[in-house]
């Protein structure tokens, strides 16, 4: 072979593979930095005072329960809309419109999507939450409730758009099959295409979820931020603060290596978690299904 | 006995081909009719008029009449949901759903409102032992029906079918994906079959529509050739076009 050939093969193969191998480096990195300057709080701050009800930093309040509790409604909020709304809106798109819809609608969605969270957050305070304030007569229309529809209108593109593909790529055939034995439209839907689909609709949701979950512009603009415990009932229709808008309002104005500091990072730490075991869940469910069909398969 | 009369039926996809043109055809009670000729011809086509499998897809135009005991199926008030109960159907590639042996099999009396185990369980046994898979899956009923072979899959279809007491039963190219001791097993079901059920085929060659036909309709670009007693229409076919066929002169 061409000698000029084996250098550039060469180049290549290495330049590609230092790319693929920088995305770890990366996520490590930025792992040990989250550590390095989160860790030291649980030296500063006693457990019980972390674990408290209470934040206020500037007196020392350091207690991120209410903000952990709030992160948690507010997204749970939002997947309590999000699924349903997200998984109708993919069956319509995908079993029911007919195609001319069709073809109009899921670009649409995937256009939502693109939309930047602040020009939501913008319709949010300006549209949204003077609405839900006069129509439930709440004293305010900051509320988690308010994040969790917005929140919502933020997961449901991404879950339309994972588990319209999900559907979409159900054989032909397992719809005729169940006409066939003369199943309605609806019972196809419900019982043969969806379970066909269902890693797909599920990666869909997850997704979803976990975009609300990191989601800050938006939550911070919308939720009122009063970090308060929100395991009340009524705590959906009252204004709670999130982790991420925490980290977003606070940081700026931080003394670089203060207690304060540090347990912001400690809350990037908590949020990590979360995530990581929303995902780990996520494809434990999805391995599981796809283990399950290959074995069968093989 | 005629179970189905099908009169002046015409048929054209949205995208120009004519798929069927002027098919008259009479279909005997208790008997194999069988539906064959060049790929192309009209055969599928036909099948998914009997169980309006057809209203599903993008036909432009349809016109005559299918007629059932008495009844004009393609009549646009005809229940669809109920006539597919009544008429059965298996396609050339086994679709199991995505469930149990036994519960693709409870599916359709279910969604049909039916509730009581005995006679779902009674349901299963029967479908299963016309099918002639009974003994090869009577221990499995629990395990996913995906983990069947082809064959076992195949008859698994059948039996699903079966499983409604339908009165006719298509079957398109039922066997084409499957070996020769599962397509044995297939035919040989099916000549039992018949004594209960008005039953038509399109078999994937024409060999087996030899073997199978009580009687048999040759079909060449939408056109019904020529119809009649299977014997007689493959040891003398009165058609020039049916015996260059049968005699493998084209297709």
């Amino acid at each position: 072979m061409d000698k000029d050939l084996n250098w550039r093969e060469f180049i290549i193969t290495r330049a590609i593979k230092a790319s693929g191998y920088s995305a770890i480096v990366f996520v490590a990195l930025i792992f040990i930095f989250l550590l390095r300057e989160g860790l030291p709080t649980l030296g500063e701050v006693d457990l019980s005072t972390l674990f408290s009800v209470r934040w206020y930093p500037i007196e020392d309040y350091f207690g991120i329960l209410p903000l952990i509790t709030g992160s948690l409604i507010v997204t749970l909020g939002a997947a309590l809309v999000a699924i349903p709304f997200g998984i109708g809106t993919a069956v319509y798109i995908s079993e029911i419109a007919p195609r001319a819809v069709r073809e109009v609608l899921k670009p649409l969605v995937e256009l939502l999507g693109g939309l930047p969270s602040v020009v939501l957050g913008f319709l949010g305070i300006l549209v949204l939450s003077p609405w839900l304030r006069t129509t439930f007569d709440l004293p305010t229309g900051l509320t988690a409730f308010t994040g969790s529809l917005l929140l919502a209108a933020i997961a449901v593109p991404t879950i339309v758009s994972v588990a319209e593909d999900a559907l979409d790529t159900v054989p032909r055939s397992y719809r005729e099959a169940a006409w066939a034995i003369g199943a309605t439209h609806w019972q196809t839907i419900w019982r043969v295409t969806l379970p066909a689909a269902r890693s797909g609709v599920m990666t869909g949701i997850m997704l979803g979820i976990g975009r609300a979950i990191g989601e800050t512009m938006a939550v911070m603009m919308v939720t009122g931020n009063a970090p308060v415990m929100a395991i009340r009932p009524g705590s959906l229709f009252e204004p709670a603060r999130t982790m991420t808008a925490t980290i977003a309002a606070e940081m700026g104005e931080v003394a670089s290596g203060s207690v304060h500091y540090h347990t912001l990072f400690f809350i990037g730490i908590v949020l990590f978690l979360i995530s990581l075991a929303v995902n780990v869940a996520a494809s434990s469910v999805i391995f599981r299904s796809k283990k399950r069909s290959e074995r069968i398969l093989s | 006995m005629n179970k189905l009369v099908i009169e002046n039926l015409s048929l054209q996809y949205a995208d120009g081909t004519e798929s069927l043109s002027n098919i008259n055809m009479d279909i005997a009670k208790n008997a194999i009719t069988v539906l064959f000729g060049p790929a192309g011809g009209g055969k599928s086509t036909l099948l998914r008029c009997i169980n309006r499998l057809n209203d599903l897809t993008d036909v432009e135009t349809m016109s005559g009449r299918i007629m059932m005991d008495g009844e004009d199926i393609l009549n646009p008030a005809t229940d669809t949901i109920a006539l597919r109960r009544k008429v059965g159907m298996v396609f050339a590639r086994p679709v199991v759903l995505p469930m149990s042996i036994r519960k693709n099999l409870t599916y359709g009396l279910e969604l049909a409102g039916e509730k009581r185990k005995s006679k779902l369980e009674e349901a299963v046994e029967r479908s299963l032992k016309l099918a002639a898979i009974w003994d090869e899956v009577k221990d499995r009923l629990e395990e996913p029906a995906i983990a069947l072979s082809g064959g076992q899959q195949q008859r698994i279809c059948l039996a699903r079918s079966l499983a409604q007491q339908p009165e006719v039963i298509l079957l398109d190219e039922p066997t084409s994906g499957l070996d020769p001791i599962s397509t044995g097993k297939v035919e040989a079901a099916l000549q039992e079959l018949k004594k209960d059920y008005t039953i038509i085929l399109v078999p994937h060659s024409v060999q087996q529509a030899a073997r199978t036909a009580d009687y048999a309709a040759f079909f060449l670009q939408g056109e019904l050739v020529e119809y009649g007693n299977g014997d007689e229409l493959f040891t003398n076919p009165q058609e020039q076009r049916t015996e260059d066929y049968v005699t493998g002169r084209f297709g």
